[in-house]
């Protein structure tokens, strides 16, 4: 071989050579980074959802059903409110919102009633909805939490899917609260087409009473344990940014101390009611007789009726007996 | 059948059984049924601990420590039985330890390389296999004086908390990891393989959200460095550490199963030696140990010429087989002397009696300390099986003598108040099997406590800074709750006087579950904090006259 002729080996590994040393080089330049302690701005999708049908007539009134069955409550609230196919159209996807917040069966009243759930997915599919997705972001382990509820089998067993979550299923919105602006939200609530809140009646140290307004806490993740901190100001913001379709409130037991987890059945009364309605502050207002409170006591619902989100006067509205 | 057939059976029986245990072990989570009556326990739908149940070193040494056999460990008797007539079958057909040990062994069987020389000398019986049998002693001894020891080195302790704590984790790791670069790609068809994956953690990992173990380094690299020696001796830790086939080794004595061999026709081609496993001389014109034989089945399997064969009542001559370890009693007394010299050193040192240690929170239904330190076999089955993550792996929380017994951690997890998994699990009663009923406890009686909370007034939202929070009232479970509130009145920065609620703690029915301190705002040392003052399986680690005249009677 004469000087200055390659052979194709040495010539591929020269050049590899110098690719090589470009590359380290040129990774070099690309990486470099002067400020590297400043983490990337985060962009934040802003949604509002608002599932709330917009007719006058119908937030002017509120359901009640007493005693029957929870599943007869539920149905008997729903008929007298126009029926399901008010609320639900053809090929809607449905997300059913019970609180299934504890590891805590259906007596002792900490979780909504399973069978009203069962119920109410069977009234969405009834109306032709082509998926209902009952979920909830609970306070104990969620496998627990569904199962001794009662609610994962009783919505399974009348054609629901029980939504279990990982970080993954949540998404950064801007909730646009005075409060509460960047939060992880559960996807499903998000990309639903309709959705039903189902909040059970319960005592809560801090606010007294726990309702359909503050079960939104359920659909989102993150640092909740922070919220108490402004916590009538949270739950506006919440219900603000989420508008549900209905809120079909059990009564059947309701938990009237040692809110919101309980355990003994001493602190359970049987109401066997339900109570319904588009209105989520008029529902609540309603609701907080059962734990012999006023609309008044409870702060969050008198800052909602300020808020504007709807009344806490009842006697504004037509209360059907379902 | 030929012994070509046996050999397979062997593999197969292996493969099978370590499949099974891994089965197990993966049920050891949140998988099983709501019971039909009005309580709704949650019941394991499978008998994750049995492999434990059978271990009779464990049965031996519990009964040495306790003069008690814990329920299912009656089981045992059965391994010891069959060892009794058929030898240490049970390393080289059963045991999962044994055969990922084999797995991490095979490399190529060429004899007339250079390895393979080494091999054929390495795979030749040395005194190092005699370490098993003193390591026996020494645990045994140990036991006898109330320190169970023997689950540091116990194989399927070892296997269960290693793979159960550290190589699930990690596997679960590295599908989340995958698993969020998928998802953070945004690339469509990939999102599919990201649902496999999530499947993958929830209905076989069974877990919802990443898993952390306390201190599983310090077990994980005792694990992992055990495998690493099989690249340099086969099986070294089952020839010579693992005191379980040590125990076997002793048994199997009296087996009937045994070997002739037919030493005119051996041409010394060294074959048996390169496939055995137990290092124990099994070619012609050496002594076979039999205590050391794992019955693997391969000498006889490749020996060409036909000299070796395993036989039912065999015919053997004296020169031909060593029946039992040569341990002379002066060391076997020496042995036993230092195991049990051990403990009182060890309890000279760190020890609960001359202080008790604030963080050292037993699961639920663990009996009181001593007794614990003399039934807990470190195989990790109730970290494993804990729904939230609650238990962990000691380091020195429990001394050097309690070194990966079980600790509960509540702000990495807090003890479920309906949850009886632990106890469930347990194989020699360390944690009791409590009924739901008995941990929560009625209204006459308490549950099972096992710590008592403490609010830090300097980092308390309400009391230090006059921000309402209540957030550990809020997720007491006990009824009534343990936590109650005082309204007070703080001085804010601006002057202004609020009126808040500190949160107040009463021990009479505080159970130390520790859901206030892991959900405490106050993320990094909360400001509500559970220590063991209080557990119910004390009656020394008590803070008020009432309640240790309660755990008294």
């Amino acid at each position: 071989m004469g000087a200055g002729v390659y052979t194709r080996r040495e010539f591929l590994k020269k050049t590899g050579k110098a690719v090589a040393a470009s590359a380290v080089l040129g990774a070099g330049y690309v990486l470099a980074d002067s400020r590297p302690d400043y983490p990337e701005e985060k962009i934040v999708e802003s949604v509002s959802l608002n599932y709330a049908k917009d007719d006058s007539v119908l937030f002017g009134k509120l359901a009640v059903a007493r005693d029957d069955t929870p599943s007869g409550l539920v149905k008997r609230a729903v008929a007298a409110l126009g029926g399901i196919g008010v609320f639900i159209s053809k090929g809607d996807k449905v997300v059913v919102k019970p609180n299934v917040g504890w590891d805590r069966t259906p007596e002792q009243a900490a979780n909504t009633n399973p069978e009203a759930v069962a119920e109410m997915v069977r009234l969405c599919l009834s109306a032709g909805a082509s998926e209902v997705i009952v979920a909830d972001v609970t306070c104990n382990d969620q496998r627990r939490t569904f199962l001794r509820s009662g609610i994962k089998e009783a919505a399974e067993d009348a054609g629901a899917t029980v939504f279990s979550y990982s970080s993954k299923n949540f998404m950064d919105v801007d909730l646009g609260g005075k409060l509460l602006t960047s939060w992880p939200v559960l996807k499903p609530i998000i990309e639903a087409d309709k959705l039903i809140n189902m909040p059970i009646v319960k005592h809560h140290g801090l606010t007294r009473a726990t309702l359909g307004m503050k079960n939104f806490y359920g659909i989102i993740g993150g640092m909740r344990n922070q919220l108490h901190q402004k916590i009538d100001q949270s739950i506006v913001d919440l219900a603000s940014f989420c508008r549900p379709t209905l809120v079909v409130a059990d009564c059947y037991r309701a938990l009237m101390r040692n809110g919101p987890v309980g355990g003994s059945l001493d602190d359970v009364k049987e109401y066997k009611t339900v109570v319904a309605g588009v209105d989520s502050v008029a529902v609540d207002a309603y609701l907080t007789q059962f734990l012999n409170l006023t609309p008044e006591d409870v702060r969050h619902i008198a800052l909602a009726h300020k808020t504007g989100l709807g009344t806490m006067k009842i006697e504004d509205k037509v209360i059907l007996d379902a | 059948m030929t012994i070509k057939t046996v050999r397979n059976l062997r593999r197969v029986s292996q493969g099978v059984f370590l499949l099974l245990f891994l089965w197990l072990l993966l049920r050891t989570g949140f998988s099983g049924v709501l019971t039909e009556d009005a309580i709704r326990d949650f019941r394991l739908s499978y008998p994750v601990k049995i492999f434990l149940q059978f271990d009779p070193l464990l049965a031996i040494s519990t009964i040495l420590s306790t003069w008690r056999l814990y329920d299912g460990m009656i089981w045992s008797l059965v391994l010891v039985v069959l060892t009794v007539f058929f030898g240490r079958f049970f390393c080289g057909w059963i045991c999962p330890l044994g055969t990922v040990n084999q797995i991490f062994s095979s490399r190529k069987k060429n004899r007339k390389s250079i390895i393979g020389w080494n091999l054929v000398e390495s795979n030749r019986w040395h005194r190092y296999q005699n370490i098993k049998y003193y390591l026996l002693i020494v645990l045994l001894g140990s036991s006898l004086l109330t320190s169970l020891l023997v689950g540091i080195f116990d194989p399927l302790s070892l296997i269960i908390r290693s793979i159960g704590l550290v190589v699930i984790p990690m596997t679960g790791y590295v599908v989340d990891f995958v698993n969020g670069v998928i998802f953070n790609s945004g690339v469509g068809f990939l999102s599919y393989l990201g649902i496999v994956l999530d499947m993958i953690s929830r209905s076989v990992l069974l877990t919802v959200k990443p898993v952390h173990y306390h201190t599983i380094i310090s077990l994980g690299l005792f694990f992992f460095l055990i495998l690493a020696t099989n690249r340099l001796f086969t099986r070294f830790w089952c020839r010579g550490l693992c005191p379980l086939g040590a125990l076997l080794g002793v048994l199997s004595r009296w087996s009937i199963l045994g070997m002739e061999k037919d030493h005119d026709k051996c041409t010394d081609c060294n074959l048996c030696l390169l496939h055995c496993h137990g290092g124990d001389d099994p070619i012609a014109n050496a002594t076979w140990k039999k205590s050391e034989c794992h019955l693997c089945m391969n000498c006889q399997a490749v020996c060409p010429e036909g000299v070796i064969k395993f036989k039912l009542f065999p015919h053997e001559k004296k020169q031909d087989v060593k029946k039992a370890p040569s341990i002379p009693r002066r060391k076997v007394i020496a042995s036993l002397a230092g195991g049990a010299a051990l403990v009182p050193m060890l309890r000279s040192g760190d020890d609960f009696k001359a202080k008790f240690n604030e963080l050292l929170i037993r699961p639920p239904g663990a009996v009181a300390e001593d007794q614990f330190l003399a039934r807990c076999v470190r195989c990790g089955e109730c970290m494993k099986v804990c729904p939230n993550n609650a238990l962990h792996p000691t380091f020195l929380e429990a001394g050097w003598e309690g070194i990966w017994s079980p600790v509960l951690i509540p702000r990495i997890g807090y003890c479920e108040h309906t949850c009886t998994l632990c106890g469930q699990v347990c194989p020699t009663g360390a944690i009791r099997e409590i009924t739901l009923e008995e941990k929560v406890g009625t209204k006459e009686r308490k549950g099972v406590s096992i710590g008592t909370a403490f609010v830090d007034p300097s980092r308390c939202l309400p009391i230090a800074m006059g921000t309402p929070c209540q957030v550990c009232e809020e997720w007491c479970p006990t009824s009534p709750k343990a936590i109650y509130l005082e309204e007070i009145s703080v001085l804010k920065p601006n002057g202004e006087s609020v009126l808040v609620k500190r949160p107040r703690v009463n021990p009479d029915l505080c159970i130390g579950c520790g859901a206030c301190e892991n959900v405490c705002p106050v993320v990094d040392r909360p400001a509500i904090c559970v220590t063991s003052i209080g557990e119910s399986r004390s009656a020394e680690n008590q803070i008020l006259l009432e309640s240790r005249a309660k755990t008294q009677t």
